[in-house]
């Protein structure tokens, strides 16, 4: 047994857990954050994705005792109180999801995805980078859509911030 | 149509839970006193029992429970059943093997379940399941269902000589025998359609739980039609009786036809609580999910179609082997049969069709419905046929398929199904339109400057969906009714539910069924929601499958939305002291029409309840069911064309674009009928390029997780350019056809086409995977 101590969703969390669990079923089974699915066990689906220390990672590829110390963000902790994140909102418009069990870890890397292209995104880029999530009902349409839609969105507001700033 | 009502592009109102970690699904239910289960699964493909002895893992730690299938047949649960008869063409039944949820003496696949192990944690319980000791003696297997019902073959099902289900004929064979030998032409092929795991996102899971002080069973399923799930298991498999067994199917992640099925885990999870006296959670792990998830597809045809001099079909013949695994699945038995022959004609014209279908059991997964359940099949048979044909005949695909299109209504074919409507020229046009079909030939030239290959290829489908007209399957063999049933409760407020007997896992229900009562009564949507999935809310219902629940399900919202509005009318006409004719019901406003007396809808629910001034002898409440049986099957069709580019150097197809012409008939929500059609796209791409669930020899499955069972990913796929003609059905109140596996239906013959077409080739199998197609290219140079 192992103690894990971190913050998730911006709360403090501890708990003692088996050396082997996986941080997907401590964020699930400890912590009561359903959010994240499992998808695969092979850290293939991406289903599982979560924000740790502001990166996407695949929270079945890590046990629970490697993130101790971090900052994690999972699906539930995405949006600002009653205000939706701007790709959660993205993804409702344009119908990028279905069934609703990648869309977790859809969005967690979206978001990864569009912070680590300021200059903006192209539909290419999009496919290529989300190349680790695996959606079976959409076809990927309307997620890439979606995430070109939050990309751009996200830009606007963020250079009106910098207006506002400067 | 107004913003929220039948035709609008509503964004879905289930979202918000999805898209803030809020869905709830089978693995995030917690009850009580849970405890985690695994199965122990036959490592073998086929053996038998010797003995299993589990005192060791009985004694480790956590363990609370390690039962077998003796113990399971002892409390007389009984065998999983095929819920369709089909009778062979010598009038004997079909030969259902027994399939015990735990086995018993023998294991028939890799992945059979034998023993249950409950343990306070999902590791305990796998640490325990390894402790598990059971001797087998292994016996010969065999995966491939032509090599199956060869003499010798290893002998799977005592009751099923060489393996042979049934022997099934649909159709004139004379006629057609007659119509070949006179033919000034015939294209001759062996069609191959790939074994395929359909994969829905979220794995198979279960929750049992038994109470003791009421006697009564709770079962959280991954089931895309809970109450036949508690039919079945009541009246079959005796798990309990109805009154005593509720099923919830609560948020499901995709099904896909996978989770129609009564697999073996509910029932044991079940039996399992009662035994142990606690509650049973089971989730599958993914490789467990490729190894016991029922298969798709899987058939071997010889196919035969002739011609006249004018390039007309006049005879089609069709010899089918179909693999249905090592037991009969639910429906496994309908879909090489009813669901595949008598979709034979397609859109074409042909006076003579006749299909022999064998159907085998082997040392796999059982196989039974993946999106579109035959349909895909029977379309890919009839249009690789056409493009070979075309090319033998040397007239363009475009072509020889418009001299053979049905185009008056209704029209019977000779395989059983009678076309209600349809216009298959117009999706004709619009799809080679979309393509600029015309520029192809330009295309192709620049692609070759580049050093590329550049194919193009159609696809016109035809599918039958709407199942379907209870009687009418009756008498096909069918066990089950497949009517819907629907509720709608008009509260006191004025807001309202609907219950409904089809299932949601991915298709909208909540926003596309609450736009039908939108634009009925000029609510908001946010006042009306949608109540499905669970046993005991929900009044006996039939589930989600085969597209059937726009149509279908859909239709008994519509009969019920009649009886509220007729009832709601003469309460408004008693309190408004005018002609019930005269009411109208407009944006929330039930009014006398042309004067300006009228009522807000929320007073009549009110008064409907109050029930202090109702009509003499009218019932209080607002409250109305309706079942509705269809009168027919419905046939959405349309024309796919997919133009590919393939790299010469390394067999990498790229779908450079893909165009689908669809007529589902009328659509309440445009975005959403998108979605479904992007969705089966996909799924029929993977096939045609990328998916296929491949055995060794002695039966172990190698594609058993997302490292080797290709699906596809964003960038194996490019935008959808996607239309709709909508030709009302005319056998249901809301004209609807259904969309649901039209994409998964129409478009693997549509990418094979392309491909072949680029790599000037008669056929290539699927999936056409690069080394495929390499291996093709350097075949053509030598």
């Amino acid at each position: 047994m192992s103690d894990v101590s971190l913050t998730v969703n911006g709360k403090r969390v501890s708990g003692s857990t088996e050396d082997r669990t996986l941080l997907v079923h401590f964020l699930r089974e400890h912590l009561g954050l359903t959010g994240t699915h499992v998808g695969c066990d092979t850290s293939q689906c991406g289903a599982c994705v979560v924000h740790v220390d502001g990166r996407a990672v695949k929270s079945c590829t890590m046990l629970a005792v490697q993130a101790s110390g971090s900052t994690i963000v999972t699906i539930e902790g995405l949006a600002n109180g009653a205000e939706l994140h701007p790709v959660q909102a993205a993804f409702k418009e344009h119908h990028g999801l279905q069934c609703g069990f990648c869309t977790p870890g859809m969005i967690m890397a979206a978001t990864d995805m569009i912070a680590h292209h300021p200059e903006g995104l192209d539909e290419a880029t999009v496919r290529a980078e989300l190349d680790g999530n695996i959606c079976r009902c959409t076809g990927y349409h309307n997620i890439v859509k979606a995430i070109l839609a939050a990309s751009q969105a996200m830009s606007k507001g963020s250079k009106g911030r910098a207006k506002q700033a400067a | 149509m107004g913003i929220e009502g039948v035709g609008a592009r509503v964004a879905r109102k289930e979202d918000k839970r999805f898209i803030t970690g809020g869905g709830r699904y089978v693995d995030d239910m917690v009850v009580p006193g849970m405890k985690h289960a695994v199965f122990v699964r036959s490592p073998h493909a086929h053996a038998q029992i010797k003995k299993i002895d589990v005192k060791k893992a009985q004694a480790m730690p956590g363990v609370v429970g390690v039962l077998t299938g003796k113990e399971l047949k002892a409390d007389g649960i009984g065998n999983l059943i095929c819920g369709w008869m089909i009778h062979s063409k010598d009038g004997t039944p079909m030969k259902m093997g027994a399939w015990s949820p735990l086995a018993v003496d023998k294991v028939r696949y890799v992945g059979d379940a034998v023993v249950i192990v409950v343990a306070d944690t999902k590791g305990q319980a796998r640490d325990a399941a390894e402790a598990v000791e059971i001797t087998y003696k292994e016996l010969k297997a065999v995966v491939d269902a032509t090599k199956a019902i060869q003499p010798g073959a290893p002998q799977i099902h005592g009751e099923a000589e060489n393996n042979l289900i049934f022997d099934w004929e649909l159709g004139d064979a004379k006629a057609t025998d007659a119509a070949i030998k006179s033919a000034a032409h015939v294209t001759r092929m062996k069609i191959v359609n790939n074994r395929l795991v359909p994969n829905a996102m979220e794995p198979r899971a279960a929750l049992g739980h038994y109470d003791k002080a009421e006697d009564h069973y709770t079962c959280w399923t991954t089931s895309q039609n809970p109450h036949l799930a508690r039919l079945v298991m009541s009246a079959f498999y005796n798990v309990a009786p109805e009154n005593k067994l509720r099923v919830i199917a609560p948020d499901v992640g995709g099904g896909f036809g996978s989770k129609i099925y009564i697999y073996p885990e509910e029932i044991v999870c079940l039996w399992a609580s009662k035994k142990t006296g606690v509650p049973v959670k089971w989730v599958a792990d993914r490789t467990e999910s490729f190894l016991s998830d029922a298969h798709g597809r899987d058939h071997v045809s010889t196919v035969e179609m002739a011609f006249d001099k004018d390039n007309r079909i006049t005879g089609l013949k069709v010899d089918t082997i179909a693999n249905l695994g090592a037991y009969m699945s639910l429906f496994s038995s309908c879909v090489p049969t009813y669901l595949y022959a008598t979709l034979l004609s397609g859109q074409y014209d042909i006076p003579a069709i006749h299909a022999n279908v064998r159907t085998v059991y082997t040392n796999t997964a059982p196989v039974d419905a993946y999106r579109g359940a035959g349909r895909p099949e029977a379309t890919y048979v009839l249009e690789r046929m056409m493009e070979t044909a075309a090319r033998e005949l040397g007239v363009s695909p475009a072509e020889l398929r418009r001299r053979n299109f049905i185009t008056s209504f209704p029209h019977q074919t000779p395989v059983i199904m009678n076309y209600d409507a349809g216009d298959y020229n117009t999706s004709l046009d619009a799809a080679m339109k979309a393509a600029d079909y015309a520029g192809f030939t330009k295309r192709r030239a620049d692609a070759a400057k580049q050093g590329k290959l550049r194919g193009i290829g159609m696809s016109c489908y035809i599918e039958a969906c709407g199942l379907a007209p209870s009687a009418a399957v009756g008498s096909l063999g069918a066990g089950v009714g497949l009517w819907e049933s629907a509720e709608v409760r008009v509260n006191a407020v004025g807001t309202i539910e609907v219950l409904t007997g089809s299932h949601s896992h991915g298709q909208g229900h909540e926003t596309t069924f609450a736009q039908l009562v939108t634009q009925r009564f000029g609510v908001p949507i946010d006042s009306v929601s949608i109540v499905h999935g669970d046993t005991d809310k929900v009044q006996m219902g039939m589930g989600t499958y085969g597209s059937r629940s726009g149509a279908v399900g859909m239709s008994a919202i519509a009969k019920a939305l009649d009886k509220v509005e007729a009832k709601a009318k003469k309460i408004a006409a008693h309190l408004l002291e005018a002609d019930e004719g005269d009411i109208v019901i407009e944006n929330g406003e039930v009014k006398v029409a042309g004067t300006d007396k009228s009522l807000p809808w929320l007073q009549v629910a009110l008064a409907s309840y109050t029930a202090h001034n109702l009509p003499a002898g009218m019932e209080p409440g607002l409250k109305e069911t309706a079942f509705y049986d269809p009168s027919n099957f419905t046939f959405p069709a349309g024309c796919y064309i997919c133009e590919v580019e393939i790299d010469p150097e390394t067999g990498l197809t790229e779908i450079v674009q893909f165009v689908a012409a669809d007529d589902f008939g009328n659509i309440i929500n445009p975005m959403i009928v998108e979605g479904q059609v992007h969705g089966g796209i996909a799924q029929g791409v993977g096939q045609a390029l990328l998916e296929g669930a491949y055995y060794d020899g002695n039966g172990q499955l190698l594609t058993a997780s997302y490292m080797d069972y290709t699906m596809p990913r964003a960038a194996d796929l490019p935008s959808f350019k996607i239309s709709t003609s909508n030709t009302p059905c005319p056998g249901n109140p809301l004209g609807i056809k259904g969309c649901g596996e039209a994409g998964a239906i129409g478009s693997p013959p549509a990418v094979i086409n392309a491909i072949t077409d680029a790599l000037g080739v008669v056929d290539i199998a699927m999936p056409a995977s690069p080394a495929t197609v390499w291996a093709a290219i350097r075949a053509t140079k030598h």
